[in-house]
Formats: structure tokens, C-alpha cells, sequence
């Protein structure tokens, strides 16, 4: 009791409001939550339609092309996310795996291919992220058994050898690269395909699409065995492995789960762009992943979405000189590690890992009330102490779990 | 091929691995105080290179041409502009300490803010650089040009490659005796030991950690002169970064903590490189420097010496 409590009031008074809206939020139904989302999403999906006037960003770029790229950003920032927040491994070499997946859209569609194959989009999605899975196991084999701070170089390592790969191997034709990778077919009821390079509007929608998905497949994720691992790994691994968690195993299941994130969204981009080569993967937009997930808050699959979407529409709309771009991030990742360590939208409650209806026997479904504290009254009547799912972490809110 | 050149690929791959161990140092100094991967520490050579270019501006000397100046002028110019690197590199890391990572010692934040701090430093530094000079490289300066001193089983030893592997081997002996037979560096090993304890024992944690700081940042600048003696490439705001992870994974491939091994590891790191540039080309140079670390942590994941600065050696 003293744990849950301790860490409820620990949030401060100046998150205390963001709490009690998250609160107010975790105490509605799913069918009240759904209402309330789902008129957001259409809103989400209207954007590039819309284009409304302050916030669109033309006539520099075009808006449906600065929204596409936001969503593939917030895609990769989903699946770098696992890594970083979920599993707390520090992953520096994560644009590899967006690299292992453009690559292979452009190997096994391309007419530059020494493959000889056209498969359409759709087939290419499963085998580059089966490819990039693959290749986030082989990375994570030899290295999730390294300490976090060697796995930060290593992984970083990987990253350069990829990019060097893509130069130095002739089939995979450095700087001229391939053109003319596969495309989602499609088209609307007049005749004009969909998914163009020029109009990103289908595009756009195409990635809101799977980012939704993606979303929903995480939450799940999240709140499934696998996530509860990750978080135990992330809060002490050592205590973990103690009490029975095979961390090695579910560390590279963070891996393999994040990489393929990476490559769906390689081949997001790939197909969007219609052209891939060898300069897009260096370190730095790695990094530029990084500050996305740690400014939206790592741990937070909403947090690093705004995270992304911030670091990728920013520049778009007030059209920064590229070399101010980089060094605006790099003083706001100072600054934010200063005063706000945590990101935007901080790490979401620890009693995540309660799941829903604990949650809800804690603090009432559907009241709306955020009590104070823990006491015993602001407890359903009669509930019996089993009704709370046991945790591992010995909090339980019956009291004496400690 | 290879066989024919091994001799000349050891020479030179001890001359490369002596600027990495050199940086190396400051990493594994740094590492093993705080236990802080200081990505930052690329960007203070790159301050350090910087400064030296900028001395060598400044006495005179222009891009391209072989200055017509005695031998004794020609040394005294370059111990000049490397005390100036040195100093100015010195300083940047102790800047650096004090701006970054004092405030988040001070709030006592989590691991991973540290080296996302690190990150966001290291982009400001380059990005400095490369608004103010530009992302094309500085043109090299050449105060001394390579001439074969001597032959080593048939391999020629020029006198920029006796001078770096000498000049880098005396740094490292003056670095070493500082942390292990000064009063100083006892500090130094005592609060990596236990920093807890070595406070109580009277010893002043933020000195140590400055002074830390401060030999990794005179270290780098040292390697900055080496690196634009022998380098072709010139003086430019991105230099560090290859060059800085090279040296992590030297100080990492040694034992990060151990200034011994961070010294062993840049040398079998710029050896295994040179190696691996005659056996694949090129190209394959910094794949071969990865692919060694990457295998080495999987069979001694503490590197190949240990991590041992804290270790009392009496």
C-alpha cells in the first residue's frame, strides 16, 4: 500500500492536473473511450483534406507530404519506442533497421534489382519485416547480453555497417540506388491511382492506418505478459531474472518486434518515395529517432507520437535552415534532460502493469473521481483482495504487500 | 598482398591505434568515474583539431604549401599549437562538465538522461562548426612532411609515425603514473571505486570528476595534433564522430575503466584495421573495426584487460 500510494503522490503538483485527466481518462468504459477517439482519428485522417491554414505547410512543402513523413516518423518512433521505453534498451543504430526494410522493398521490386522480381507492395510488407526480425535477432543475439551502455555503442556500430554495406556492396548500387519500387495498388472511382509520389494524400492514409494498428497491436502488447516482462527488465533486470523472467528472451523479443516496426515502416518509405540509395541511413537520423522518442516521452506509445511528429512537422512548417534543425535538437535534448527528464507526456502510470480493471477496482469505473489517496473507502464495498490481479512487484493495494 | 605489406600495415596501424588510444583514454577516464558513456568526448578532439588548425593559421602557415622553416622552428611550432589544442580541449571538457552533466548530477537523473544529454551536447558542438566554418573540410596543413626514417623488416618507418607512436606512448606513461602515483589520482581511483565512501574518507568528489574531465580533454587534444600530422583529411565538423566511436570501442575492446586497456585496445583496433583495409580494400576499413568489437564482447564481454580502474593497486 505504502508503494502505490508513495507513487501516486509522487507525480507533484505540477503534473498533478495531467494526472487526474489521465485518471478521469482510465475511469471511463472502452465503448466511452472508443466515442471519444474515434471523432479525433477522423479528424486525424481529414488533415491533408482540410489543410487548414495555420497549420498546414505549404507552399513550402507540400502538406500531405510533411504529414506522411510525420506518420512514417511516428511509426518508427512506435517501434524505437519498444526498444528504448518498454525494454530500456538503448538502441542507437535503429535507422538500420528502416534501412533492412527500404532496401528490401527496393531488392524484390525494383527494376534496378539484380533479383529480376517484381512483387507488389503488399507481398513485400510480411517478408521485409520477417527480413528485418531476422536481422534484429542476429543484432541482438551476441549483443543483448552485453551491459546497456556497450549495447548503446554496439548498436550504433550496427547502424554504420549497415549505411557502409549499402555503399560498398555493388548490388545494393550506393549513390544511384533504385528507382521505381512497387507501389500499393489501387484507385479511386475516377480512374487516378491512389498512391502517388506526387499526391501523398492515399499515403498519408495508408500510414495513419498502420500506425493505428500498430498502436492497437502494442497496447496489447503492453498489457500482455511480454509487456510486464519488458517493464521488469526495464526496472531492474536483475530483480527480474530473480524472479523468474527470462530476460534474454524477451529482450530480443523487444528487438526483433521493434526492428520489424523499423522495416514496415522502411518500406513505408520506400514505396512512397519510389526511390531508395544510400543516403538516408546515416547515424544522425538515428539520433534524430532518439530525440523523438525521448521528447515524447519514452515508455508513453502516445507521448512519442506527438514526440515524432514535433520533430518531423517542426521544420516542415517554419522551415528551418537544415544545419539550425540539428542544432535546435541538440539543446533541446539538454534542456529537456535538465527540467524534464522524463519527455513531454511522461511515462504513463506505473499501475499500467495492474491492467484495466484493476485499475478501475482501485479508483471506481466510470466516477470520474480521482481520490486522493489510497484508503480504504474509496474501495468497492465488498470486493474480495483476490479481484486485483497479482503483480509481481508487491504493491498490492490490500496493504501489507510489502 | 597482404603478407608483402604486413610489416607497413603494423607501423601504420600502430600509428592510427596510438591517436585512438589517446582518446580512448578520456572515454575510459570518464567511463570509469561516472560510469558515463561521454559521447561528447568526439566533439572536444574535434575542438581540439579546431585549435590546432587554428594555431598553425595563426603562426603563419597556409593549406597546401611545405613551410621552408628549420627543424628546430618546425618542432616548436608544433608542440605550440598541440599545448593550444591541448588546453583548449582541456577546457571545452571541463566547460562541458560543468553545463551538461553537473545540473543532471545535482537531480540526480536517471542513467540514460546522462547520455541523451551527451548526444544533444555533441550535436550543439558539431553543429557550431558547421555553421560557423562550413561542411567542407579545412585544407591540410602539413608542417612536416613524411620521409622514411628507417626500415623495419623491409617496411619503411617514416618520422611522423616514430614521432606519434613516441609522443603517444610518453603521454600515456605521464596519464597512467598520474591516476596510479599521485595524490590525485588516488582520488580519481577512489571515488570510480566507491564514490560514496571515497566522500567520506574526505576526498572531493566534483574536483575529481573535473580533473577527470579535464586529463580525458587534454588527452584529446593531443590526438587532435597527431590526427592532423598524419591524416589527409583536414580539420571538419563531423571528424570526431567516426574517430570518437572508434575509440569508445578501443577503450570498450581494452576494458572501458582501465586506462591500460583503453591504451592496448586502440593499438589492436588500428592494427586490425590497416589489417583489414589490406585484406578487403578500403572500403571494409571501419566494418573490420566494428565486426572486431562486436566479436570480442561476445567472448569477453568485459574486454580484454578487465575493468579495473577502481581497483586498489596499492
Amino acid at each position: 500500500m505504502t508503494t502505490t500510494e508513495a507513487r501516486l503522490s509522487s507525480s507533484g503538483p505540477k503534473q498533478s492536473r495531467r494526472a487526474e485527466l489521465s485518471r478521469w481518462w482510465n475511469a471511463r468504459s472502452r465503448p466511452q473511450q472508443w466515442g471519444l477517439l474515434v471523432p479525433v482519428a477522423a479528424l486525424i485522417y481529414l488533415l491533408p483534406v482540410l489543410n487548414p491554414p495555420i497549420i498546414t505547410t505549404e507552399p513550402a512543402t507540400s502538406f500531405p507530404i510533411a504529414l506522411f513523413n510525420a506518420a512514417v516518423f511516428a511509426l518508427i518512433a512506435i517501434g524505437l519506442n519498444v526498444v528504448i521505453g518498454q525494454a530500456g534498451l538503448l538502441d542507437l543504430g535503429y535507422v538500420g533497421f528502416f534501412a533492412i526494410g527500404a532496401y528490401t522493398a527496393a531488392l524484390l521490386s525494383s527494376p534496378d534489382s539484380e533479383l529480376g522480381v517484381r512483387f507488389p507492395w503488399l507481398v513485400i510488407v510480411p517478408i521485409a519485416m520477417v527480413v528485418t526480425m531476422i536481422s534484429g535477432v542476429i543484432l541482438g543475439t551476441p549483443t543483448l547480453r552485453l551491459r546497456g551502455d556497450y549495447l548503446a555503442i554496439v548498436t550504433l556500430g550496427f547502424g554504420e555497417i549497415v549505411r557502409l554495406l549499402a555503399d560498398n556492396i555493388d548490388p545494393l548500387r550506393g549513390n544511384r540506388g533504385f528507382q521505381d519500387i512497387a507501389r500499393p495498388g489501387g484507385a479511386y472511382s475516377d480512374g487516378t491511382p491512389i498512391f502517388t509520389q506526387n499526391d501523398a494524400q492515399g499515403f498519408y492514409w495508408l500510414a495513419v492506418t498502420i500506425v493505428i494498428i500498430i498502436l492497437l497491436f502494442m497496447g496489447n502488447l503492453e498489457r500482455s505478459r511480454v509487456g510486464r516482462a519488458w517493464i521488469a527488465v526495464r526496472e531492474d533486470e536483475d530483480a527480474a531474472e530473480l524472479t523468474g523472467v527470462p530476460t534474454y528472451r524477451f529482450k530480443i523479443w523487444a528487438f526483433a518486434i521493434g526492428a520489424a516496426v523499423g522495416g514496415l515502416s522502411g518500406t513505408l518509405f520506400a514505396a512512397q518515395v519510389g526511390f531508395v540509395n544510400n543516403q538516408r541511413f546515416d547515424v544522425t537520423t538515428s539520433i534524430l529517432y532518439l530525440a523523438a522518442v525521448v521528447l515524447g516521452g519514452q515508455g508513453n506509445k502516445i507521448g512519442v507520437v506527438v514526440g515524432a511528429f514535433l520533430v518531423s512537422y517542426i521544420p516542415d512548417r517554419f522551415q528551418f535552415e537544415p544545419e539550425y534543425r540539428f542544432l535546435v535538437f541538440g539543446l533541446a535534448l539538454i534542456v529537456l534532460m535538465i527540467f524534464r527528464p522524463q519527455g513531454l507526456l511522461g511515462m504513463r502510470q506505473h499501475l499500467l502493469t495492474f491492467g484495466r480493471q484493476a485499475y478501475q477496482k482501485l479508483f471506481g469505473a466510470g466516477t470520474g473521481v480521482a481520490p486522493t489517496s489510497l484508503t480504504p473507502a474509496t474501495r468497492p464495498a465488498g470486493e474480495p483482495p483476490e479481484a486485483v490481479p497479482d503483480d509481481r512487484s508487491g504493491s498490492r493495494p490490500e496493504g501489507g504487500g510489502e | 598482398m597482404f603478407l608483402d605489406r604486413f610489416w607497413a600495415n603494423t607501423i601504420n596501424g600502430l600509428s592510427y591505434g596510438s591517436i585512438y588510444a589517446l582518446v580512448a583514454l578520456g572515454y575510459t577516464l570518464v567511463y570509469g568515474v561516472l560510469q558515463l558513456i561521454n559521447f561528447a568526448h568526439s566533439e572536444i578532439f574535434v575542438i581540439g583539431v579546431f585549435g590546432v588548425y587554428f594555431t598553425f593559421l595563426a603562426l603563419g602557415f597556409q593549406p597546401g604549401q611545405t613551410p621552408n622553416v628549420p627543424l628546430a622552428g618546425i618542432i616548436a611550432n608544433l608542440v605550440l599549437a598541440g599545448a593550444v589544442g591541448m588546453i583548449l580541449a582541456g577546457v571545452a571538457a571541463v566547460i562541458l562538465e560543468r553545463v551538461a552533466y553537473r545540473p543532471l548530477r545535482k537531480r540526480n537523473a536517471p542513467r540514460l538522461a546522462f547520455l541523451i544529454t551527451a548526444i544533444g551536447a555533441s550535436f550543439v558542438i558539431q553543429q557550431i562548426f558547421r555553421i560557423t566554418r562550413g561542411s567542407n573540410p579545412e585544407g591540410t596543413i602539413r608542417l612536416l612532411p613524411p620521409e622514411p626514417l628507417f626500415r623495419i623488416f623491409g617496411a619503411p618507418v617514416t618520422n611522423l609515425q616514430v614521432i606519434i607512436i613516441l609522443a603517444a606512448l610518453a603521454l600515456f606513461v605521464i596519464a597512467d603514473s598520474f591516476v596510479n602515483r599521485t595524490r590525485l589520482g588516488r582520488g580519481v581511483r577512489a571515488v570510480a571505486q566507491d564514490p560514496a565512501t571515497a566522500t567520506l574518507m574526505g576526498v572531493n568528489r566534483e574536483r575529481v570528476i573535473m580533473i577527470t574531465f579535464l586529463l580525458g580533454g587534454l588527452l584529446a587534444g593531443a590526438a587532435a595534433l597527431f590526427y592532423l600530422m598524419t591524416i589527409p583529411q583536414g580539420a571538419v565538423f563531423n571528424g570526431g564522430f567516426l574517430l570518437g566511436i572508434k575509440a569508445f570501442a578501443a577503450a570498450v575492446l581494452g576494458g572501458i575503466g582501465n586506462l591500460r586497456g583503453a591504451l592496448l585496445g586502440g593499438l589492436i583496433l588500428g592494427i586490425a584495421e590497416n589489417y583489414g583495409q589490406s585484406l578487403f580494400g578500403g572500403d571494409w576499413r571501419d566494418v573490420v573495426a566494428f565486426v572486431l568489437l562486436v566479436g570480442v564482447l561476445m567472448f569477453r564481454p568485459t574486454g580484454i584487460l578487465g575493468e579495473s580502474l577502481g581497483k586498489a593497486r596499492v
